[in-house]
């Protein structure tokens, strides 16, 4: 039985984002969207998260935390890369301090474009990463 | 035969019970913010969950506490729910709130450690009043065992409605919930990480979760104790006077901000001492 998909704990993590798409991620939990009706819980634990939701292109200072949050959290484990920073470094892209987008460090699991994203897209994204997560809980199974 | 039936009941039905009770919680909350908020299963969900996931062992004894706390916390639910000794109850419940502590402070993780130093000044703040409570029943019954206390004939909170509104005031602390939440509160993710949880992952995160299902039937089960006396009717009163005092600490949790440690403290001595000390007083006065 899959209780993944019905407890999804996200771990937000502001990369080097404009703060657009940080308030899209906050706005789909107040009351007009409402993610914990999926059962999502916005922890600011890794060791208690299942995804890992990064906003902004990655940079210099920002590889060495992101690569850590990720190690501290325990399998099976998602990262879903919100707005267009994220997925591809977005306008960003040729700055001189920008490395690109999150997949340049972790393997990202779902791409939530836009700019900034909107909250129906992130709780889409969510969503689709619990599938990820189910797969991999079967893989770490099978293992 | 019956009694071995009886501890299995109380083993397996106590969190259950207690996990539904979250489950509402959550959904009333959510209620209560305008939203539509998660399946009353919810909890149950969430622990099934952790129990799936990898366990992440920061040193070796951190995982012992959280079994400890658990097995001390079970303890008290099978003195308290058998009809026990109340002291014992307190005693005991108390012991299991402190390895807990413990565990908080062996991750090494300084907000685990702030949590516990937290949760150290909370049990400082609650542990008189619980004593005051004992104190109390024991006064206008003359026994500290349970199932004494809830055969008599008139039900305790005649005698004792100061203690009570004492007692309920410091249950905030007890069921974690705001404006006492200073340790680890369902709220508090961004304040202190998670408190004395912060390094608890997969199978000891959720016996914690388990743990505190437990501590909430504990903690009404009190309640449950002011309210009961030898008819049936106070008992059945009696359990609706538990779920009032929940629904009571659901919407003061949703409706207030959380204090500075200084006040908690302050203030929790100060409401078990005039209230605790002033209805003993009467009670000596009046001589029962």
């Amino acid at each position: 039985m899959s209780f993944n998909k019905k407890s999804p704990w996200i771990l937000h993590y502001d990369a080097t984002s404009c703060n657009g798409c940080d308030i899209e991620v906050l706005a789909s939990l107040t009351p007009l969207y409402d993610v914990e009706r999926f059962g999502v819980v916005n922890t600011g634990d890794p060791r208690h998260a299942d995804i890992l939701l990064i906003t902004g292109s990655v940079n210099g200072q920002s590889i060495p935390v992101i690569k850590q949050l990720y190690e501290q959290m325990p399998d099976p484990k998602a990262v879903v890369a919100v707005g267009i920073c994220a997925t591809s470094g977005g306008i960003f892209a040729d700055c001189y301090n920008v490395e690109g987008g999150v997949d340049k460090v972790l393997p990202v699991d779902v791409y939530v474009p836009g700019c900034a994203a909107r909250p129906q897209s992130i709780i889409d994204g969510i969503l689709k990463a619990c599938d990820i997560l189910e797969e991999k809980q079967k893989a770490l199974k099978g293992r | 035969m019956m009694l071995a039936v009886k501890i299995l009941l109380i083993i397996i039905f106590t969190p259950l019970a207690g996990g539904l009770l979250t489950g509402f919680d959550r959904k009333i909350s959510a209620r209560l913010q305008g939203r539509q908020g998660p399946p009353v299963l919810q909890p149950f969900y969430d622990v099934l969950k952790l129990l799936q996931k990898e366990t992440i062992e920061v040193n070796p004894s951190h995982r012992f506490y959280v079994y400890v706390s658990l097995m001390f916390i079970i303890l008290t639910a099978l003195i308290m729910l058998t009809g026990g000794d109340i002291l014992l109850t307190i005693f005991v419940l108390t012991l299991g709130s402190i390895f807990f502590l413990l565990g908080g402070y062996a991750s090494q993780s300084p907000y685990s450690v702030l949590g516990a130093e937290r949760e150290l000044l909370q049990m400082m703040a609650y542990e008189p009043m619980m004593f005051m409570t004992a104190a109390g029943l024991y006064y206008v019954s003359n026994t500290f065992f349970i199932r004494d206390i809830v055969n008599r004939k008139m039900p305790a909170i005649i005698y004792l409605p100061a203690i009570f509104v004492g007692f309920v005031f410091i249950l905030t602390f007890k069921l974690r919930k705001s404006p006492f939440d200073l340790s680890l509160g369902h709220h508090a993710h961004q304040e202190l990480v998670q408190g004395i949880s912060t390094e608890y992952s997969g199978r000891s995160l959720a016996f914690i979760e388990i743990t505190h299902w437990y501590e909430t039937i504990i903690a009404l089960g009190f309640v449950y104790i002011f309210f009961a006396a030898d008819s049936i009717g106070t008992h059945i009163l009696a359990v609706i006077v538990c779920l009032i005092v929940y629904l009571f600490e659901i919407i003061l949790d949703n409706s207030t901000v959380r204090v500075k440690w200084q006040k908690a403290l302050s203030l929790a001595w100060l409401v078990s001492g005039v209230l605790g000390t002033a209805n003993l007083v009467v009670l000596s006065f009046f001589n029962f």
